[in-house]
């Protein structure tokens, strides 16, 4: 009798102490918080504390702890130091954060070897997840927006011809041939393709579009890395009066950053671009977002595609945490929680794809026009639903390896 | 007009525009490397609290673009005569490595500076209308800001050309580049000299930085991302020199439109092949001294 | 006669003697150099979790060695000591990701042997120029590799760069594992090797034609001395350990992008050079140690602003250590020893 006694007192413990176990999970959080691209850093940043913040309740007992380490300029060795030592010494569960490709490709095989899970909330190069099977990505491919907009620019906007002009470095060339592959494919035609000098440093874009201009395509394709370059592209394109002389500027969404839309001015209105977020989109969880971003973060700030990202990733991790009760100590079982994960977030229905760990999102044609209350803002013109990463589906190039 | 003529007049307008950006921000530190050997890397730092000055003042402040230029490049110029005096007077005698080491310090701390009073995200100016929209030429339209910036340039070079060539003080400051010592026997009072043309030389290229804003765009990191293309210009121009810094102004503006435009592929080369190619014939610059 | 005559021979022998033991002392090891090391080898002990960050201080050690000896030693300032650090370190990558090349110590040596060819083909153009010209020269020639670099970028990969590089375990035994610990001993092992070699040339008679070419180059003319050629036999030299330190980037991070041609490269390695006094070899150690330390320890203060903090240190080591940190340590260990004597 005293046996089962004790027996029954110790399950009970058990039950009782297993249900009780609260962990605190670490989370390195690796962004580049200064520097030139910091402010792209900051746009996550935000996103994840906002998250962490407003669904502390729904992951009780258990709590999230975010080390944040400075991801450092796009070189790789830093944020490979880093985040080694996050993993080493700080004993994190998990990665994420991550806006530089070089970042992510330098800390594949770390992370393959500590089986630690990275969960991606930037880098865009598409085959940065074949690299890795503890790599998930939430944000997406140079691919996702380029491709389908290659054929809605000839089927849907009706240009026949395009020039492309874009910033010299990895991104830049995948955005490209992501767009010139879906536009060809659809019957276009394009007539230039230029590159506009390194990601470093602003050029002065004129004498790129200038060039363009004269060629007279019908569209012009223009990929920048997000941040500072978006207001130069848009002065060079109003100065030269580029839309009266009837060429269409289009390109992914880094063209027109939330947050400085509204300092484009005139010159925006009409560019076309396509992407997987807008601060206006009309879904209840964009709705929510902007509410609680201008509380937190005051009324002339806005979230954008990369705060989205942020927010969405900080969500996989929490139901991955729920999934698991709080027992994130597999890394591989805690991807495998992460693979076909989906939800509706501020982007729209978002879905971690199974076979590639990549995202699968709807992408946007939206175009700038000025709202009846004055400000500038952006309405959608066709939506490709359910969007995978065609490099990977194409097996195109490193895509297929 | 003929294609090629309509490209080159395009290339060399807007060649001439980003020169005189070029001329305007580099002037300040050639003069004040030729006339007191002071390796200043803080200059992109003074051109960027120009920059910022002017953001505050167009947008918390109200004040008219133009206006906000002149109040920041008084304000920056008068503010550094303090850091001469403070810490820049200490390291005269030092070596080019201390001053490099100094300066370069002071560098960090104003981007760290800047990014926490202004945050990460680049900034922008709201310009007035006359500087929006572009004037028509008859065979082309060219962006009214450039336009202004080649007249502007041009006024502050016959302003400083006169300064230079027609006043006791320029006079004063030319004896001071070519030799020094001399200058000090004669009862010049050489260091006052350099304060004052430190002070304007920080203050134009605080214009600079306001300048450059619509041309480039303003963030924390300015200070040093365009450092190394001011220390080109002052070396191909040469020390000391005005009609130095002009010229290599003129040539390095000219050359990398007119590579961007003809042969983008190798864009990023013409500026730096122009430069390797100038210093190898002239290891002084256009017009420096050997 | 002839007894005066033996006199100045006796006094031609002893002073030949003096200047033959004064060369040779400096050869001797003196108990303090020993500290440096001693440190590095403590600290595999006491921070066995910093390894992979102690791998990248010692690379940056020997990449700021490399410059002391053109820039402390010759008097050589350079902006674009990065190109050689980037040739070495790309040999490494393109070897083992295009030519599967990938035993590490072979690497080395490959890497060093195309940087000198770089730096003895560079040199010999651009060291008959001097101040702000060699300058901008040299600036110029890092980017336009780092240019080159852009423009195939189907060989260099551009600026996402040469992943996932595999290399065969070291000697054939010791592997790369996820603590850093077998990279660190390898590179603590060959920054030895590198400066045991580096001293030598330092403190023989080529070393100090070089000392007399910073000090007074007029007169190294004047006595015939052939300037030129040894300022691009040193050159060269550093390029090569610059190379070295490149691949061993290279190799302890298994990937390598354009950025190693940096300008910023460049300016930081001669930033810590100067932090921790130039010419004078051990500032090398102290200079790159003391910097990345406070970078590290900075931004995980304030992610954010910690370049404010590093710029304060560089500005207060300006006014209070004008002769680098190494110098400040010495003038302590002067004070120290007047003591005693008074």
């Amino acid at each position: 009798m005293r046996m089962i006694g004790w027996l029954g007192l110790a399950a009970l413990a058990f039950i009782l102490g297993g249900a009780a176990q609260a962990e605190t999970i670490k989370i390195g959080v690796v962004l580049p918080f200064s520097g030139a691209n910091a402010d792209l850093g900051h746009q996550i940043d935000k996103a994840f504390d906002l998250y962490v913040k407003l669904h502390a309740d729904d992951i009780a007992p258990h709590k999230v702890e975010l080390i944040k380490r400075d991801e450092g300029p796009p070189t790789g060795a830093q944020a490979k130091t880093v985040a080694t030592e996050l993993i080493t010494n700080d004993k994190v569960r998990l990665l994420a954060g991550f806006v530089f490709s070089p970042s992510a490709i330098a800390l594949a095989p770390v992370v393959t070897q500590a089986k630690i899970p990275m969960v991606i909330a930037n880098a865009g190069t598409a085959w940065i997840t074949n690299l890795s099977p503890y790599i998930v990505r939430l944000s997406f491919s140079m691919w996702h927006p380029a491709f389908p907009m290659g054929a809605f620019t000839y089927d849907k906007i009706g240009c026949k011809t395009a020039a492309m002009a874009f910033t010299d470095f990895p991104p830049g060339k995948d955005s490209t041939e992501a767009f010139k592959t879906g536009f060809e494919k659809a019957g276009g035609k394009i007539v230039d393709a230029i590159p506009m000098g390194s990601p470093v440093q602003v050029p002065d874009f004129t004498p790129f579009f200038q060039k363009i201009k004269d060629e007279k395509p019908d569209c012009m394709y223009v990929f920048i890395p997000s941040g500072a370059h978006a207001a130069g592209v848009m002065k060079a394109y109003g100065e030269l009066g580029m839309r009266k002389a009837g060429i269409k500027l289009i390109g992914p969404m880094d063209l027109i950053p939330d947050n400085k839309l509204q300092d484009m001015g005139d010159a925006a209105i009409g560019t076309i671009v396509m992407g997987h977020y807008a601060v206006d989109l009309d879904s209840a969880q964009n709705k929510a977002l902007n509410e609680e971003w201008h509380k937190a973060y005051g009324k002339d700030s806005y979230p954008d595609f990369m705060s989205a990202a942020g927010w969405d990733t900080m969500h996989a991790i929490f139901d991955a945490i729920k999934k698991l009760n709080g027992n994130m100590s597999d890394g591989a079982k805690v991807v495998d929680a992460m693979k076909g994960w989906s939800a509706d977030g501020p982007r729209g229905r978002v879905m971690i794809d199974p076979a590639t760990r990549d995202i699968v999102q709807d992408e946007h044609a939206m175009e700038v026009y000025r709202k009846p209350d004055g400000k500038l803002g952006e309405r959608i013109l066709g939506t490709t639903k359910a969007v995978k990463d065609e490099c990977k589906e194409l097996k195109v190039g490193r895509c297929g390896s | 007009m003929p294609h090629f003529a309509i490209v080159a007049v395009s290339i060399l307008f807007d060649g001439l525009a980003y020169a005189m950006f070029l001329f305007i921000t580099s002037v300040g530190l050639s003069i004040t490397m030729g006339l007191m050997g002071f390796v200043n890397l803080a200059h992109g730092a003074f051109a960027m609290a120009g920059g910022y000055l002017v953001v505050t003042l167009t947008r918390t402040l109200g004040v008219g673009f133009v206006p906000s230029l002149v109040i920041a490049a008084l304000v920056v110029g008068a503010v550094s005569v303090v850091f001469e005096r403070v810490l820049y007077r200490r390291l005269y005698k030092s070596t080019d490595l201390e001053q490099v080491l100094l300066t370069i310090g002071l560098a960090f701390m104003a981007i760290a500076t800047a990014t926490f009073l202004y945050g990460p995200i680049p900034k922008s100016v709201p310009l007035p209308d006359w500087l929006q929209g572009d004037v028509n030429l008859g065979f082309r339209y060219f962006p009214s800001y450039r336009a202004f910036l080649i007249v502007l340039g041009a006024a502050l070079i016959a302003v400083l050309w006169y300064a230079f060539e027609r006043t006791n003080i320029g006079a004063k400051i030319r004896a001071a580049v070519d030799n020094r010592r001399m200058a000090e026997s004669v009862g010049i009072n050489v260091d006052r000299l350099f304060t004052l043309t430190f002070a304007v030389g920080s203050g134009l290229a605080a214009l600079g930085g306001g300048l450059a804003i619509q041309l480039l765009g303003l963030s924390p990191s300015f200070a040093v991302l365009y450092l190394v293309l001011f220390l080109i210009v002052v070396a191909v121009g040469g020390l000391g020199s005005l009609k130095g810094t002009l010229l290599a102004a003129l040539v390095l503006g000219v050359f990398d439109t007119a590579g961007k435009y003809l042969l983008a592929d190798a864009g990023g080369f013409f500026i730096y092949a122009v430069t390797v190619a100038v210093l190898l014939i002239k290891p002084a610059g256009f017009y420096g001294r050997e | 006669m002839a007894a005066s005559n033996t006199t100045v021979q006796a006094a031609h022998e002893i002073a030949r003697k003096r200047a033959a033991e004064c060369l040779l002392e400096r050869h001797r090891f003196g108990w303090a150099e020993a500290l440096p090391w001693l440190l590095a080898v403590t600290a595999f002990f006491v921070f066995p979790d910093r390894m992979t960050f102690g791998s990248q201080v010692l690379v940056m050690v020997m990449f700021a060695l490399s410059l002391d000896l053109i820039l402390g030693y010759a008097g050589i300032v350079t902006l674009g000591h990065a190109a050689f650090f980037g040739v070495g370190a790309y040999t490494v990558g393109l070897a083992a990701a295009r030519l599967q090349w990938t035993e590490p110590i072979s690497g080395l040596f490959a890497a060093a042997i195309a940087a000198a060819i770089v730096g003895f083909i560079t040199g010999w153009f651009l060291l008959r120029y001097r101040g702000l010209t060699l300058l901008m020269l040299t600036l110029a020639t890092a980017i336009m590799l780092q240019e080159t670099g852009n423009l195939r970028s189907d060989i260099s990969g551009g600026y996402d760069g040469l992943p996932g590089l595999t290399f065969k375990p070291l000697l054939g035994v010791f592997d790369y594992d996820l603590y850093g610990h077998t990279y660190y001993l390898y590179a603590l092992a060959v920054l030895a090797v590198v400066f045991f070699f580096v001293r030598r040339i330092v403190y023989s008679p080529f070393g100090q034609a070089l000392t007399g070419i910073r000090e007074n180059v007029l007169r190294m003319h004047a006595i015939g001395s052939p300037v030129h050629w040894r300022l691009v036999m040193v050159y060269t030299i550093a390029a090569a350990i610059a190379g070295v330190a490149g691949a061993l980037f290279t190799q302890t991070n298994a990937y390598v992008t354009l950025t190693v041609f940096d300008f910023d490269n460049s300016a930081k390695v001669m930033v810590m050079l100067i932090l921790g006094g130039t010419g004078r070899l051990y500032g090398a150690f102290v200079g790159a140690t003391v910097y990345m330390v406070l970078e590290d320890y900075f931004s995980k203060l304030s992610p954010t602003f910690w370049q404010f903090g590093i710029g304060l240190v560089l500005v207060l080591a300006v006014l209070f250590a004008p002769r680098g940190l190494l110098g400040l340590l010495e003038r302590a260990g002067q004070y120290f020893t007047e003591k005693k004597r008074s």
